[in-house]
């Protein structure tokens, strides 16, 4: 019998993306984990705390309030988006040249930079000099978003919804391209009706991009700051201040780096727990398939 | 390495992680392992179960910080425990 040898030298072919990443996310992450143990004043003036500062993040009650909204903001726009995201994928048409004007299109929005996106939406919702703020206004109601936070809500939402349905869009669109034509023709001959099609044919072969784009969506729209930013500045009050723009006052605006870093680390791991359990619930969903 | 500002706690913190994943390393090309299912709910294989034995001690750290005032090497000892626990039957 033939013992099958495992060649692991392709590992090294892996390291110019390890020495990126450690330079880029490792060595700044391990900085971040000596802050959250110290008082920094400057580098080399600095005082060890132990976990001080942990005890002060987790206690800190503007910090509650401010990852309850950043859930109810991440869970609203995925909730949205997705759904959007496949019924919009599912009408781009598929050939010719409609299907590369309708790709522009759609990308256009993906292509804006964040903060001319936050000054797309400034201007949009006012009532004065912007249509969607007219519009509002032209219903009679009582649209102001910077002064009501149910319109701050509805405006920081609608502008992620606009800027980043198209991704999960195009990921869906290109789901669907790779679907190869046999099974519809299989459908067809089952005589199958348009919902079972997306059901039992569409549907299971867009779960892996899916899985992709809710996990993008989820970690971007959970480190959201500078559409709100630019939008509402956090408020009225501090209705649309999430976390990162908590984050970043403490770190840079009060300069309290010590607070922060430990801030930062806790912020990290909710993140890494909230993807590692969407990950692991659709893949092992796909296993049970 | 003065900028990154160093403590010895930290350092010891890291040079651990790095112990482990040198360890499980090398003992994955002595030994590779197998997906299986113990008491966690899905099936896993070694890096699996040390990744949720990480996760979940940064956590029980973070919960003994926030609800207790008892000393963090409690905590510690308890997650080295739950570690074991986890790798051998999780």
């Amino acid at each position: 019998m033939q013992t099958k040898v495992e060649n692991n030298k392709a590992w090294f072919l892996v390291m110019p993306v390890f020495l990126i990443v450690a330079f880029s996310a490792i060595i700044p992450l391990m900085t971040v984990v000596n802050y959250s143990v110290q008082d920094i004043f400057d580098p080399y003036t600095r005082y060890f705390v132990g976990t001080e500062w942990f005890k002060q993040v987790m206690l800190d009650s503007r910090l509650h309030e401010a990852l309850l909204r950043q859930f109810i903001y991440s869970f609203t726009i995925l909730i949205i988006e997705v759904p959007l995201g496949i019924c919009v994928a599912l009408m781009m048409p598929t050939k010719g040249r409609g299907a590369s004007l309708a790709l522009i299109l759609v990308a256009i929005p993906l292509l804006i930079p964040w903060n001319v996106v936050g000054t797309i939406w400034q201007i949009f919702g006012r009532a004065d000099i912007g249509l969607f703020g007219a519009f509002m206004n032209g219903l009679g109601l009582d649209y102001n978003y910077s002064s009501n936070p149910t319109d701050a809500w509805l405006t920081v939402v609608l502008m992620d919804v606009w800027h980043w349905t198209p991704l999960i869009a195009l990921l869906c669109y290109s789901g669907l391209r790779a679907i190869p034509e046999v099974y519809y023709q299989a459908a067809r001959i089952d005589q199958a009706s348009r919902w079972a099609v997306f059901r039992y044919i569409q549907l299971p072969k867009l779960a892996n991009v899916l899985v992709i784009g809710m996990l993008l969506r989820f970690m971007d729209s959970f480190m959201i700051y500078t559409e709100p930013f630019v939008l509402t500045g956090g408020g009225p009050g501090s209705s649309t201040t999430f976390l990162s723009q908590s984050l970043v006052q403490q770190a840079i605006g009060q300069f309290d780096l010590g607070p922060a870093a430990a801030f930062s680390l806790v912020y990290f791991l909710i993140i890494l727990l909230v993807c590692w359990v969407f990950y692991t619930t659709i893949m092992n969903m796909q296993k049970d398939k | 390495m003065a900028w990154m500002s160093w403590t010895l706690p930290t350092a010891l913190f890291f040079m651990g992680i790095a112990v482990i994943l040198v360890g499980m390393t090398t003992w994955q090309i002595i030994s590779p392992c197998v997906e299986r299912r113990g008491f966690l709910p899905l099936a896993t294989t070694r890096g699996d179960r040390l990744f949720i034995g990480l996760l979940s001690s940064a956590f029980i750290h973070l919960a003994f910080v926030a609800l207790t005032d008892v000393n963090i090497a409690v905590a510690t000892v308890l997650c080295a425990f739950w570690m074991i626990i986890l790798m051998r039957w999780g």
